[in-house]
């Protein structure tokens, strides 16, 4: 077998600087290292700007002959405006449809045709588009990437918008109204976030903005946000650095440069009370929500939190699943997650309630154990089964090209280092429990968030009941 | 232990689409879109076959790219060899493994499995049974150790048993929440009736309710055993460093007085067309899911199959997608697959469609089931050919994937040089294959028609189409509330 390692874990600590390749020996590999032993992570890259703005970074993988190539643009639905949610979702939809030099189906039609895969997604900070295909066939994405980031107005038709725009809503109907509990992270957003916060509405948008969306708020949304300057192209995979930076200058060299948007300013949300709100929905069994503004990705008390949801929800010895799942029994299912996002996050804790319970018996259970966590901090042992499974996510993410560059677009974007890993897995392994206890103290205040009872139709007593809980 | 170590499959695999042309970049020209370069090689991963002292054959796979292993026991026998008054029994042994095994007690397994940073997963499938533990290497002694355990010595306490049963049942009444969930089920008990595969793995409440701790041991006494097992490792290990790890772990496993799990005998094909309508009242879309009984993974037409289903719904650019996404916009995706088993597994063309065209998708459905019986273009078989063919490099990135594929190879029994042939073989398929597999087993005029949608609204435009006889179910009697409406 080739020992092609493109990116090498060592074990011992070596400074990578930045917009350079970093070469490095070959790993020793411990077959039986010990359990305290964090072989470094190491991804070598090459980062550039071209003329027209657009950052590229490029991160050689030899493992197997393809390549990821994926480009993101520092738009999503925090950008929107009311009147017009959804609209960087719909655009990102419409970036498929064809440009100037790749007729309508062609995308699809060329990748498919040499064994390539493709899609993108939208969030409320970015829009990603990707490619994954046999490594010689990389200049046909350079050749779609390209195209339509320069060349995608000009065929830009209210046919393909309107096209679009009934995918969008099957969309929505298919992965939010038509499934169980589908609304509640809607209205939850709603609620945590007040009107005019970019994070108030949701990423897919509503019915009546989707059917409103006009060909021209489209185009302007190509003209405010596409341009190479808000994007970063990373490729990740078989090839050779010198080779693909020749490529990328051919193909992009006659995208035009263009405005690059300010950053986006928001007053920062604040709760300012205990907000109880009732759902029903077409289900057999109420849930209960419990959502915090908390911390936004890389602030201060964000990693804490990051183990907390580990503490509260992660295997059948976290506090939430032992009590409420494993020994009371009154909970099918429980989770907790630190939503990390760019203007501020969100804190959610959900606990779908067995037959027969109601969420008032689930809220105060709940609250014991929050209120246990903000007395006394949990263990060493607690922190240790955080750490240990946030680490080794970490290392099945590296081995696929397509997440890797989705992470070194995504460090770049946010912390302005490709390469953050390491950095990141240290702020998590250098948290002891009383960090997790103050974050706890601090960002989950029970008079300041947003409880949400989603209940079957008609059986509204089933909700969290206000002064239930203590 | 006696070791049978073999070269390997072969060194390089050439995958080259049926272009030849060699782009060389310069300015960027725009005229034309930019051909492929050369065909490019695929290492494939070296299969080392070993057998352990006790006669269970290993298949290890070094792969020094992140500091991760992946360990697959592979027990022959699934949830298609439950017995008949006992749907689930194989899904919810494996389901138990990790509630008590050797000394630990259930919460001792889960907070071992969470300081090792291991995922561990115990799941039968309709033939297989796979546990499995994916751990940072440095940590695969201890996850052996384990591993050994939870196959070999589970201990089953009474108490787990009560908390597993309860959460079942609850999730088999969230069911009814779950369009995808109710197709499911009906289409199952539609196109198979009787047979094994008529039912969810997952079992049924009534089996679930009266299921004993006695009846579990004595599934796992008889069903994880030696002569039924395989195992798979791969990742950032060395095989002179695995075997002894292996060896302790599993080479001791001595035989019971195993009965080797049957396979669902071949099912009957499904005679003319009938519809089955379920009830969900209100809901914005309708889960259509249209099909009949498939081959099974042995059949010689493999191949061609992939090839006609990736051309009606197995890709994006497909006719059923093209047709019901890109053109209609009735949809976000419409597909089709085989869903290959040792056994006569079923094809399947599915979607989810807006509620009011419901009655104008079936219209498509049907036109798009007819057409691929007829001639395919050559360039729509080209691309569906290349794409199916040259995707294979995607398939080897992870440990878990290479696991998966060398775990097929057991399951099935494909032949050692099944991957050096394999984009070879898609290459090979002609037209006239595809028609005559298409016009064999994609047959819309004998079928099976499953919509989950609300009735007020979708009845009169499914009726108008006069697809074959009509049956409205009730959300819990597609579920299987009352189990004697179960004969066909």
């Amino acid at each position: 077998m080739k020992p092609s390692l493109a990116f090498l874990l060592t074990v011992f600590a070596a400074a990578s600087p930045a917009l350079a390749q970093t070469p490095a020996p070959p790993a020793p590999t411990a077959a039986h290292g010990s359990a305290e032993t964090c072989p470094r992570i190491d991804v070598p890259y090459t980062q550039l700007q071209l003329r027209n703005g657009l950052n590229v970074i490029l991160h050689e993988d030899h493992t197997v002959p393809l390549v990821a190539v994926d480009v993101w643009f520092r738009v999503g639905s925090a950008r929107e405006k009311p009147g017009r949610t959804g609209l960087a979702h719909l655009f990102e939809h419409i970036l498929f449809e064809g440009s100037s030099h790749v007729k309508p189906g062609e995308f699809d039609t060329l990748l498919e045709g040499v064994g390539g895969d493709n899609n993108g997604s939208t969030n409320n900070d970015r829009t990603n588009y990707f490619e994954v295909l046999p490594s010689n066939a990389l200049d046909l994405a350079l050749f779609l990437e390209s195209d339509r980031m320069g060349y995608l107005l000009d065929v830009l038709s209210p046919a393909r918008v309107d096209q679009q725009r009934d995918v969008v809503k099957n969309e929505r109907r298919e992965r939010i109204e038509n499934q169980p509990y589908g609304m509640a992270s809607i209205r939850i957003e709603e609620e945590v976030f007040p009107p005019g916060h970019p994070y108030h509405w949701p990423v897919i948008g509503s019915m009546d903005d989707l059917t409103a969306a006009t060909h021209e708020d489209v185009a302007g949304f190509f003209r405010s946000y596409y341009s190479p300057a808000n994007a970063s192209l990373v490729v990740s995979g078989d090839f050779q650095t010198e080779d693909a930076r020749r490529k990328i200058e051919d193909w992009f060299s006659d995208v035009a440069s263009g405005p690059k948007p300010p950053v986006l300013a928001a007053t920062p949300a604040v709760l300012t009370s205990e907000k109880r709100v009732t759902l029903e929905d077409k289900v057999q069994l109420p849930r209960l929500y419990m959502a915090w503004i908390t911390p936004a990705h890389f602030a201060p008390g964000d990693e804490a939190l990051d183990l907390l949801s580990s503490v509260l929800a992660s295997g059948k010895n976290s506090r939430l699943y032992k009590r409420l799942v494993y020994d009371m029994q009154i909970a099918q299912d429980v989770s907790a997650v630190q939503d990390s996002r760019a203007l501020a996050s969100m804190f959610v804790i959900a606990v779908t309630a067995r037959e027969g319970h109601s969420l008032t018996e689930i809220e105060r259970v709940v609250q014991e154990e929050l209120d246990r966590l903000k007395r006394e901090p949990p263990t060493a042992r607690e922190l240790e089964r955080a750490v240990n499974q946030y680490e080794a996510g970490f290392y099945r993410a590296l081995e696929r090209n397509r997440d890797k560059a989705d992470l070194l677009n995504a460090y770049d974007m946010e912390t302005g280092r490709p390469d953050y890993f390491n950095e990141d897995l240290a702020r998590h392994r250098a948290l002891d429990g009383r960090d997790v206890q103050s974050a706890t103290r601090r960002e989950l205040p029970n008079d300041a968030r947003v409880v949400l009872s989603v209940v079957p139709t008609g059986k509204t007593s089933l909700a969290a009941a206000k002064g239930g809980a203590r | 232990m006696s070791r049978r170590l073999r070269g390997p499959l072969s060194a390089a695999l050439l995958i080259g689409a049926t272009f030849s042309a060699s782009f060389v970049a310069a300015a960027p020209d725009r005229s034309k879109a930019p051909s492929p370069g050369p065909p490019v090689h695929l290492h494939l991963p070296e299969t080392s076959r070993l057998k352990l002292a006790n006669g269970i054959p290993v298949f290890l796979v070094e792969r020094h790219k992140v500091p991760l292993a992946q360990v697959l026991v592979v027990l022959r026998g699934g949830a298609s060899a439950d017995p008949a008054n006992r749907p689930g029994l194989a899904s919810l042994t494996a389901d138990l493994l990790d509630r008590g095994a050797g000394t630990r007690s259930a919460l001792e397994i889960s907070d071992l499995v969470d300081t090792l940073g291991a995922a561990l997963e115990a799941d039968a499938g309709w033939d297989t049974t796979t546990v499995g533990i994916n751990v940072p290497v440095a940590r695969l002694p201890e996850a052996m150790a384990l591993l050994s355990d939870l196959v070999i010595h589970p201990t089953f306490p009474p108490e787990e048993l009560e908390r597993v049963r309860q959460e079942r049942l609850t999730e088999m009444l969230q069911w009814r929440d779950d369009p995808a969930e109710i197709a499911a089920s009906a289409f199952g008990r539609a196109v198979y009736g009787n047979h094994p595969y008529g039912r969810r793995p997952e079992g049924s409440p009534g089996s679930m309710k009266s299921v004993t701790r006695e009846e579990v041991r004595r599934f796992h006494a008889t069903r994880y055993t030696p002569s039924a097992a395989a195992i798979v490792m791969v990742g950032d290990v060395r095989g002179a460093n695995a075997l002894p790890l292996l060896e302790r772990a599993f080479g001791s496993w001595a035989a019971a007085a195993s009965s080797a799990a049957s396979t669902a005998p071949p099912a009957p094909q499904i005679s003319g067309r009938r519809v089955i309508l379920v009830d969900k009242p209100d809901a914005p879309q309708s889960q259509i899911w249209i099909g009949r009984v498939g081959p099974p993974r042995s059949t010689p037409d493999y191949f061609p199959l992939l090839v006609a289903n990736t051309i009606l719904g197995g890709s994006f650019t497909s006719r059923l997608n093209h047709n019901l996404r890109e053109t209609k916009g009735y949809t976000y995706g419409a597909s089709s697959r085989f869903d290959f088993r040792i056994s006569t597994g079923p094809f399947l063309a599915s979607a989810g469609i807006q509620t009011d065209k419901t009655g104008p998708a079936l219209t498509e459905f049907f036109k798009e089931l007819e057409g691929i019986r007829e001639e395919v273009p050559a360039a729509e078989l080209e691309r569906a050919r290349n794409y199916a063919a040259l995707r294979f490099p995607a398939g080897f990135e992870t440990d878990a994937q290479v696991a998966g594929r060398v775990r097929d190879q057991f399951v099935y029994g494909l032949p050692d040089d099944y991957f050096n042939t394999y984009v070879a073989r898609i290459q090979a398929v002609t037209s006239a294959d595809v028609r005559r597999v298409a016009t064999r087993w994609v047959d819309p005029r004998n079928c099976v028609v499953v919509i989950v949608g609300d009735r007020r609204k979708i009845e009169p435009q499914v009726a108008a189409l006069h697809l074959g006889p009509l049956t409205v179910l009730s959300v819990e009697d597609a579920l299987g509330g009352s189990e004697k409406s179960r004969k066909r």
